[in-house]
């Protein structure tokens, strides 16, 4: 009982003491783990620092024998010419309603699964939560054919509501098992306590338990949201050329001529930039979820 | 840890008690069921999920188990010819095929080299981030989670950028070496080069995850245990080895079966840096499958090589999941 109550006590207080771990140490050693560690910092960054670099120099100057790692001009002709390629938004519409859809059912679903699995206890459970964990391990790729034929005998192929329920498959047993890792981590007691004060089971939930969950679910949401986006097996096979989604948009600057790097770099970072920054507000959020969830302890 | 861990297990039962008769749903729905309701009540809010994983993952996965005994093309696609069952036909085709088991060498070989350099690169990355300073601390991170979080398909265009043939920056930047003459130098005219490509992506993909479960599972050792270990004269090679590695086992144990379950099953990063069309050098299991079924349009043949793979796979699976049970996560 207790242990449960202390669990995020104990997660809290270990990060914090991570961060004054190394304090005392001597200079000329620790200079050189900073170096080592910048020289991580550059090589690990440089991809990304690259594709931003080329989206804002001039086309010409992206195919210079003799790079510029610094920018010297700024333009935004990539971007124009990103946009004229092929239509932009179409396929951005499409894997927004696509993957707002899919979280929206995922967390739902998901939720209620969620619960069951981590406040009740009935016979059973541990094969439930064995199987979805498992489930989580089926690689989606060995899927596609018997999906494909699935949706082709449903009349789903080339929809959006076909690749809707495609994404489930791997929406769905993510949000319960993170979900399961955030509820673990909310003391009983809370529940309980509400439940002795005269709340029902469902009015402690909704009052105790549900508003401690909200981050986690804000961040699940989020964390599956940019899954959803991101996927790009199915969307290539479950959808035509002209109901194509965002991440095979990407592959409309190659074609037989060759590709446009500058122009494709805008594009990847037009793909890239939104969903970065979503990941980096929800990362610490969700690491926190999936060490809970995944590693706790 | 696994203190901690078995002490939760115990939970679940003691708070049935104070159980009245309606039952915690999330409010959106308020399921109600009567007294007895506590047997049924897990049960009703786990139906619509349960139900969802059948039809779009039990059903495809039965389909796939029955697709690879048939003989399914595209006539049967169309309906022009009735579904026949074969037996084992498709699995003796293809175990006789020299360039299948040539694939499934390749696959084996690049999944075991992708998980082994992102292990050692990310716990080097891991221990590291504890000697540096807090703002090259700050900097890593940055740099870790935004690879983390770039779209697969992206990442993969901007390493197809960087490693381009004429313009790429690397080639540039190789040629700068003395004695090393890249210029123009094609990384994908062979197999394997093009492989290692795609494989430094996949690990540059791959080691934020592991540096950041890494780096919650440091600082879970206990300080005071290093210590003992260095006072009783340990080197700090001694320290990790006989201390830090026994304590982060578990986690590594886990993050091994992961990896090695998602880099087989490694699929975009081919696929895209080959242009829709990797060689027959290029070819893993995933992309081999893809090619069978989509392109030759052998769909039952594809299958039984994607049935393989996850066959292959099924040991990994085994090893996660008894990991798993064994820290008392799935309680």
């Amino acid at each position: 009982m207790t242990t449960t109550a202390a669990a995020p006590a104990v997660t809290t207080a270990t990060s914090t003491a991570s961060g004054k771990a190394a304090k005392p140490r001597r200079k000329k050693t620790k200079l050189g783990w900073n170096l080592i560690g910048l020289l991580v910092f550059v090589t690990a960054g440089f991809p990304v620092y690259w594709m931003l670099n080329t989206a804002f120099k001039p086309a010409k100057d992206a195919i210079d024998p003799n790079p510029h790692f610094f920018p010297t001009e700024f333009t935004l002709d990539n971007f124009t010419r990103a946009f004229q390629v092929s239509d932009f938004w179409g396929p951005v519409g499409r894997s927004l309603i696509v993957s707002l859809v899919v979280v929206v059912i995922g967390m739902i679903v998901g939720l209620l699964a969620a619960l069951a699995i981590s406040r009740f206890a009935f016979r059973g459970r541990k094969v439930v939560i064995v199987g979805i964990l498992a489930v989580q391990m089926v690689p989606l790729v060995a899927m596609i054919i018997p999906v494909f034929l699935l949706l082709n005998d449903l009349g789903q192929y080339d929809k959006l509501s076909g690749l809707i329920i495609t994404y489930l498959t791997f929406i769905l047993p993510f949000t319960v098992w993170t979900l399961r890792g955030f509820i673990v981590n909310i003391p009983k007691e809370l529940e309980e306590a509400a439940m002795v004060d005269g709340c029902t089971r469902t009015s402690a939930f909704m009052r105790v338990v549900f508003p401690l969950l909200a981050p986690g679910i804000v961040a699940t949401s989020v964390y599956g949201f940019i899954q959803a986006w991101n996927e790009y097996l199915y969307a290539l096979m479950l959808m035509s050329q002209q109901n194509q989604t965002a991440t095979v948009w990407l592959g409309n600057f190659t074609t037989k001529q060759g590709t446009e790097y500058a122009p494709m770099m805008a594009g990847s970072t037009m793909m890239a930039v939104p969903i970065v920054i979503l990941f980096l507000i929800v990362q610490r959020k969700m690491a926190a979820g999936l060490t809970a969830g995944a590693v706790k302890g | 840890m696994s203190a901690a861990e078995t002490t939760t297990a115990k939970v679940p039962p003691t708070r049935q008690a104070p159980s009245p008769g309606s039952t915690g749903t999330p409010g959106k729905k308020t399921g109600r069921t009567s007294r007895n309701g506590t047997a049924a009540a897990p049960w009703a809010l786990l139906a619509p999920c349960l139900l969802v994983l059948v039809l779009v993952l039990g059903y495809p996965l039965v389909r796939l188990v029955t697709l690879s005994f048939q003989d399914f093309g595209k006539s049967q696609l169309w309906g022009f010819k009735e579904t026949t069952t074969v037996g084992l036909a498709n699995f003796t085709k293809l175990f006789s095929d020299g360039e299948f088991w040539a694939v499934v060498v390749r696959t084996i070989l690049f999944a075991a080299g992708a998980v082994i350099f992102t292990m050692v690169i990310g716990m080097m990355i891991a221990l590291l981030l504890q000697k540096v300073a807090g703002w090259v601390k700050i900097l890593i991170n940055v740099a870790l989670i935004a690879s983390w979080g770039m779209p697969i398909v992206v990442s993969t265009t901007v390493f197809k950028w960087m490693f381009d043939t004429d313009y790429g920056v690397l080639n540039y930047l190789l040629d700068k070496l003395p004695g090393v003459d890249m210029n123009g130098h094609n990384w994908f005219a062979s197999g394997p080069q093009g492989l290692a490509v795609i494989m430094l992506l996949v690990v540059w993909g791959a080691v934020p995850f592991v540096v950041i479960t890494l780096s919650a599972g440091l600082t879970q050792v206990p300080k005071e245990l290093e210590e003992a270990a260095r006072l009783d004269g340990a080197g700090a090679i001694k320290v990790f080895r006989y201390v830090t590695l026994p304590i982060l086992k578990p986690i590594i144990v886990m993050l091994t079966t992961l990896s090695l379950i998602w880099d087989m099953g490694v699929f975009p990063q081919v696929f895209v840096m080959r242009n829709g069309h990797p060689e027959a050098e290029f070819q893993l299991l995933t992309t081999y499958s893809y090619d069978k079924a989509f392109v030759v349009n052998d769909y039952s043949g594809g299958s039984a090589i994607a049935l393989v793979t996850v066959l292959l796979l099924l040991g990994v699976v085994a090893v996660y999941m008894r990991q798993m049970l064994k820290i008392g996560e799935v309680e």
